[in-house]
């Protein structure tokens, strides 16, 4: 991505041009989802996953995918991505993982900043957000989403999910 | 009524060949078709019962189970045990791929006389309790065994398989190339990537050709929990294509039949064949 690396020196530049760059990257298209806080006697931070199916068809692209990539031995955290069971079907069972720059481990409740990938081609997506939690549920929360991202857009789960917006 | 080991066996074995009309059902429950990596085992009960998947009549016999790997080997089979009403064993799942697990078995059975006696050929003739007053049991095991004066010969040639199919990572197609004999399966979805909002279709083949006409029976497990038992008669269409929706996600049991007079065993008038599968239908 290197939009970002580009951003400091703008200034420099006519603030008419500014605002044109800043108005079309797709590298400016983020993700924020949000991981409810959930009162339980036992409580296991959940697997998530995102990925981005296009609408026209054709493979689905991970965005992010947090597990428990510490977890080695006899039981490895891998173990359990298959209970993403739609993004496993989709591709998940096809990834090497970990994935530079889109496994990571899994996250407290709170809400969560991604960057959407910079080089996705024009066209009309659905954004997927899948959660597992061991000894909890899953969840699937779908989100259209045209690139270039002129505009935003916010969905909603209801048990394992927050909210989930695009800016 | 007390069964001795053998007839156990034995029933269980009829009901491998039983014709649709028997509502006793052969079936291997995997605890799950889906690994993520390839260091887990799957875990599967067998058994022969009315209503799927509850086991309540007989056990599978483990000993007569095969393991197919990804790559088309034979595999292995661990911790094999015999209950009353159902086996259990286990299945290392160490390669990445399709699995392909379950009974395959091919029979000559039917009957022949000499000076006016009658005689049985193969499995299904019905032993004598040992002890019981009158003829013993007149039976031969193989058609090679049927004397020469042999007259009114009737024989039935058996085909039949019953598989789970076990994928770990990416699925793969090995374990479905036909053989071109009897009756398989040739998927067009793949059977470990069902779901119950999207139609599962499969093509069978009859000696490697599409078989169109076939009745296939589909029946999701759990009837206790529902008020009826939610079995599809089904038949392929002309290209042998089968198309089932799937009411409820669950495991199912699918159950195809045919049978035709071009047996291999020359002898034989007619042959019989039957494709199982246990199947799961994730929810979406």
């Amino acid at each position: 991505m290197t939009t970002s690396k580009v951003l400091p020196a703008l200034p420099l530049l006519a603030p008419a041009l500014v605002a044109g760059t800043l108005a079309t990257p797709a590298a400016a298209a983020t993700v924020s989802v949000t991981i409810p806080r959930i009162n339980v006697a036992e409580y296991h931070r959940p697997y998530v996953v995102g990925w981005l199916e296009p609408v026209a068809g054709g493979a689905a692209r991970t965005v992010f995918v947090w597990y428990d990539v510490k977890k080695a031995g006899r039981e490895p955290g891998t173990k359990w991505l298959a209970d993403l069971r739609t993004w496993w079907r989709k591709g998940g069972r096809s990834m090497q993982l970990p994935a530079d720059g889109l496994s990571g481990a899994t996250r407290a409740p709170g809400t969560y900043q991604i960057p959407l990938p910079a080089n996705l081609a024009p066209g009309q997506y659905v954004l997927k957000v899948e959660a597992a939690r061991e000894t909890g549920g899953r969840e699937l929360v779908s989100l259209p989403l045209t690139v270039p991202v002129k505009k935003g857009g916010s969905a909603a789960g209801t048990t394992e999910l927050g909210a989930i917006t695009i800016r | 009524m007390r069964y001795s080991p053998i007839l156990i066996a034995s029933a269980a074995a009829v009901a491998a060949f039983a014709s649709p009309a028997s509502a006793h059902r052969q079936w291997l429950l995997p605890s799950t078709t889906t690994l993520a990596g390839t260091s887990e085992y799957v875990t599967v009960d067998a058994a022969v019962s009315n209503d799927l998947f509850y086991p309540d009549h007989f056990p599978m016999n483990p000993e007569q189970v095969t393991v197919w790997t990804p790559d088309g080997t034979v595999g292995k089979l661990e911790n094999p045990a015999t209950g009353r009403y159902r086996s259990t064993f286990d299945v290392k799942i160490d390669k990445a791929g399709t699995w392909k697990i379950g009974t395959q078995r091919s029979a000559v059975m039917g009957s022949f006389k000499v000076g006016g006696e009658e005689w049985r050929v193969g499995g299904r003739g019905r032993p004598v309790p040992a002890g019981a007053a009158g003829a013993p049991p007149r039976s031969i095991a193989t058609v090679a065994e049927i004397p020469a004066d042999a007259t009114d010969v009737k024989l039935t040639e058996i085909q039949s398989g019953n598989y789970i199919y076990v994928t770990a990572d990416a699925p793969t197609k090995t374990v479905f190339t036909p053989t071109g004999k009897g009756l398989e399966i040739d998927p067009i979805t793949h059977p470990d990537e069902l779901v119950s909002n999207e139609e599962g279709r499969f093509r069978f083949l009859i000696d490697g050709k599409p078989a169109g006409g076939v009745k296939v029976t589909v029946v999701p497990g759990s009837k206790k929990f529902r008020e009826a038992e939610q079995a599809q008669e089904l038949t392929t269409d002309a290209d042998g294509v089968l198309s089932v929706r799937w009411p409820v996600p669950g495991m199912y049991w699918i159950n195809a039949s045919a049978s035709d007079n071009k047996p291999s065993e020359k002898r034989a008038s007619e042959r019989r064949m039957s494709y199982t599968a246990t199947v799961e239908v994730v929810a979406p």
